[in-house]
């Protein structure tokens, strides 16, 4: 008799700890995900060849042999995993169409193939949607560089109407109201007061999952490490090319990320029948920063077509011949722009163009892609290669009101 | 009504000068609070510097005796490749036509000069630099570069490193062009007909730039936002602008301290501005002996400057410079600027029209040595009398005279980090092996499990598979070689795999 009590008990106990979807228990990750230490505080700690390296000024910023930018780490195995749920989850969306995968999708290098994202109810976003690979090393996030944490990036898309168009007292109903997310939230966030989950907890579990998010592993990265035949001798070329100060590329896009993350006004063009996009001059009020737009890294460019903050090219091949295409070419009549002083006229051969994109192919490293989870705890569908596709509108009418949390 | 008040000025300028010429005037030389030495940039900083050495060797003496020599025909980089680091390559006379990269360290490339013929590397007008490097302790020497769209001597990141007794003639934007690097001389290079800076020293610390001989080009001698430099003894003259000391906006490291620019002969920097359209350079005036734009804590002294036209010394901030972006992260302003002892003779002669504008709101007369424009926050002269100056009306007295204490702000070596085998072991396994194995589950690689129980005991076996993999299984794709890898970090890196536990 007190055999079987204590049976019940235990089988009950039991059943408060696994969380039930669709018949499966789910258990956040002990161990943190690979290229990750555990630490004896149970942190993951990111672990790269680059931390033997030095750098001036500790900048991360240099040439091959040069330590990476300061980075976000240090979370819990359960808070990068249960991130890792709610990323894929279209619970935070309104009406539960949208998920951070719907516009960073893994198989497009976290990336969505879009010209311009698009948001809930197919309303057309005025950006393309940023990879999120190696995002633990930014300091400012967005186009404009209006963020700067991931926390305070994520408020965007969350929260507006055209994206993903949730309200925080909504997200923080629906998440309270299935048992296995309180269950999962109590496993990442162990000896917290209370049931409930906090809002400040979604973002530390999102902000977790994307700091996860690491490509080092490139064929560059083992030139970098010593490997003198990583690379063909036209991608070497290339990588001379790249650094060369004719076409200059390495000066914004510098080694080892191939971001310095500044502001650069490079008179890229906008799509036809959009009005120019300040980017920039908004986020630090002054004109000499119109249209400036951060440099975005080139770790895994291969897989993030089309390009540009509008998505205007197709292929890297076309993103080389703008910049080749003389200073100012494709900036508007009437327009004045403070021209970034990199941007010059480098007159590069056709084959020096091909080599250049033989480089950035180095730059590809997928190799610690996350999996997708099987199911979710809301139940819903995780979203995963969705095709979003929505027809342009040649020379159209598509208004896009500039506001927070455009992407 | 406009006519009116120039009168009225012109008589109140009459009457200054009257007085001026009428008066009894005598001036003591400034000695300071009793001839105080220079104590050095940023006192925090200090320590890591050896203020009082000589030694502009920051390279080291080469590692070991290997020796590459390249015979005029064979390509330069042929042997970059064939060499491991440590070693010195000998470059004999004869034209090269190529780019050198080095992406290794410890290599020395060294010219070898017979009867005043050196080797050439020569662009064509088509290669775009002609020496690049990544790589630390290198040293570049004896080169006579010609002809390239880029750079001719170019490095991004790498410390220690020297480059020196090159000529470069006509060779693109850069003549030489150390950037993101710690440690660095620059010396006995003759360097024209360059369209940016002869001599441009980007996002570095401790440098020392000193008996180069810049002429015909746009600059002569840029520091820009980097730390710690010494410019000292070079001849500069014939340029747009002579020396510059800059920070420029919207480079990732935000800021230029510490730079001493003395005993260089400066000299009729009058060249028309050739500069690419949008190039921060484009913005210098013809006519611009030294230029102080925005950088903190410079010493000028004891420099020749004459027959600049323009002006001797211009201090400006961000905001009434041309040619420069916004950067709410770059402090606009050049603070604690130091002006000892110089020569000046003849600057100022044709100088610009806001230069003659600002003399007029000063009722200054003659040639302008000195100009200050914007803000420029706890900055002093010592001697000003001997000078015309123009906006220092707030600069005071500066406490010391001359900077005789300090050699060089070069440090004895940057030393490489130490890694533990250990720790080597564990990065090896967490950074590149953890892409493709886990301990229990199948990824692109099998489980760590299943690699623990075939080598248990056989560490060195599995250090030899990881250099040189053979296909083993028909379901796995076959494993590139990690041959990259030195021995003693893939020897560790097994070690490390054997004893993984989750």
């Amino acid at each position: 008799m007190r055999r079987a009590a204590l049976g019940w008990i235990f089988a009950g106990l039991s059943l408060g700890w696994a969380h039930m979807v669709n018949g499966a228990e789910l258990v956040l990750r002990e161990n943190c995900p690979p290229s990750f230490e555990k630490t004896q505080s149970g942190q993951c700690r990111l672990r790269t060849f680059y931390e033997f390296y030095e750098s001036v000024q500790g900048a991360g910023l240099g040439g091959t042999r040069t330590t990476l930018p300061h980075h976000r780490d240090g979370f819990s195995p359960q808070q990068i995993d249960l991130g890792r749920y709610l990323f894929f989850d279209p619970i935070l969306s309104a009406d539960r169409s949208l998920a951070c995968a719907s516009c960073h999708q893994p198989a497009l290098g976290f990336s969505d193939g879009l010209r311009r994202s698009v948001g809930m109810g197919s309303a057309p976003l005025r950006r393309a949607a940023p990879t999120l690979w190696n995002v633990a090393f930014l300091k400012k996030f967005f186009w404009d560089a209006h963020a700067s944490s991931l926390e305070e990036q994520m408020l965007g898309p969350l929260y507006s109407s055209r994206e993903m168009g949730n309200a925080p007292q909504k997200v923080l109903a629906d998440l309270n109201g299935i048992p296995t997310y309180r269950a999962l939230f109590g496993q990442a966030f162990p000896g917290r007061d209370g049931q409930r989950i906090a809002l400040s907890e979604v973002y530390t579990a999102l902000a977790a999952f994307q700091s996860s998010l690491i490509s080092l592993n490139s064929r560059y990265d083992r030139y970098v490490h010593g490997d003198q035949d990583a690379l063909t001798s036209e991608e070497i070329e290339g990588l001379n090319i790249f650094r060369s100060f004719v076409a200059r590329c390495a000066e914004c896009h510098t080694p080892p990320l191939f971001t310095n993350q500044q502001i650069a006004v490079i008179g890229a063009p906008e799509p036809e029948g959009l009005p120019l996009d300040i980017g920039a001059e908004k986020t630090f009020d002054t004109p000499k920063l119109r249209a400036g737009f951060k440099v975005p890294t080139l770790r895994n460019i291969t897989r993030t077509a089309p390009y540009m903050h509008s998505g205007l090219f197709d292929d890297l091949r076309a993103v080389t011949a703008f910049y080749n295409g003389g200073r100012g070419h494709a900036v508007p009549e009437g327009v004045d722009l403070h021209l970034h002083w990199h941007i010059s006229s480098p007159e590069l051969t056709d084959d020096e163009l091909d080599r250049l994109v033989d480089f950035m192919d180095t730059l590809t490293d997928e190799s610690l892609v996350p999996d997708v989870p099987e199911q979710l705890p809301s139940g819903l569908m995780p979203v995963i290669n969705e095709d979003r596709t929505i027809p342009v509108k040649k020379g159209g009418d598509v208004s896009c009101k500039q506001e927070n949390g455009l992407v | 009504m406009q006519a009116g008040k120039w009168l009225g000025l012109v008589v109140v300028l009459t009457i200054i000068l009257g007085c001026q010429l009428g008066g009894n005037r005598d001036y003591a030389a400034s000695t300071g609070a009793g001839n105080v030495t220079y104590a050095g940039g940023v006192a925090a900083d200090n320590n890591r510097l050896t203020l009082g050495g000589n030694s502009r060797f920051v390279a080291g003496p080469p590692p070991n005796d290997r020796v590459i020599v390249v015979q005029d025909g064979a390509l330069i980089q042929d042997a970059v490749r064939a060499a491991s680091p440590g070693t010195t390559i000998r470059v004999m006379p004869g034209i090269y036509r190529e780019t050198v990269y080095i992406d290794k360290d410890g290599i020395r490339l060294i010219g070898v000069i017979e009867q005043g013929e050196r080797p050439t590397l020569d662009g064509g007008g088509k290669l775009n630099d002609a020496i690049l490097y990544s790589g630390n302790n290198v040293v570049v020497e004896n080169f006579k570069i010609t002809r390239y769209k880029g750079n001719g001597i170019m490095s991004q990141a790498g410390n220690n490193w020297e480059i020196r007794n090159n000529l470069i003639v006509d060779t693109g934007v850069y003549g030489i062009f150390p950037q993101l690097g710690t440690n660095g001389v620059v010396e006995h290079n003759v360097i024209s007909g360059i369209e940016d800076a002869a001599i441009y020293v980007g996002m570095s610390d401790n440098i020392h730039v000193a008996f180069n001989d810049v002429f015909d080009s746009v600059a002569g001698i840029e520091i820009e936002n980097s730390r710690h430099a010494i410019v000292e003894s070079n001849r500069v003259y014939n340029n747009t602008g002579g020396i510059l000391a800059f920070i420029t906006p919207g480079l990732p490291i935000k800021t230029t301290y510490d730079v001493i620019i003395r005993n260089n002969f400066i000299v009729a920097n009058n060249h028309p501005n050739f500069a690419a359209p949008g190039s921060t350079v484009a913005g210098v005036p013809a006519g611009t002996g030294i230029l102080i734009m925005a950088a903190d804590d410079v010493v000028v002294e004891g420099n020749i400057i004459r027959d600049n036209k323009n002006a001797g010394i211009i201090i400006v901030d961000h905001a009434n410079a041309v040619n420069v972006m916004a950067d709410p992260e770059s402090d606009p302003n050049s603070d604690r600027v130091k002006i000892l002892d110089n020569m000046m003779w003849n600057n100022g002669t044709q100088p610009i029209a806001e230069i003659k504008a600002l003399m007029l709101s000063e009722l200054k007369v003659g040639n302008p040595d000195i100009v200050r424009i914007g803000p420029s926050k706890d900055s002093c002269i010592i001697n000003r009398h001997r000078y015309v100056t123009v906006g220092l009306k707030d600069f005071g007295e500066c406490q010391i005279t001359n900077t005789h204490g300090i050699a060089n702000y070069l440090l004895a070596n940057v030393p490489p980090r130490t890694i533990a085998p250990g720790e080597r072991g564990e990065v090896a396994y967490l950074g590149i092996c953890s892409g493709c194995h886990t301990y229990t589950g199948r990824m692109i690689g099998p489980p760590v499990q299943v690699i623990q129980a075939l080598y248990r005991d056989n560490p060195q076996g599995l250090a030899d598979y990881i250099a040189a993999p053979t296909k083993k299984r028909t379901d796995y794709p076959e494993m590139p070689p990690q041959d990259y890898l030195d021995a003693a970090t893939r020897l560790a890196v097994a070690q490390y795999m054997l004893e993984v536990t989750e």
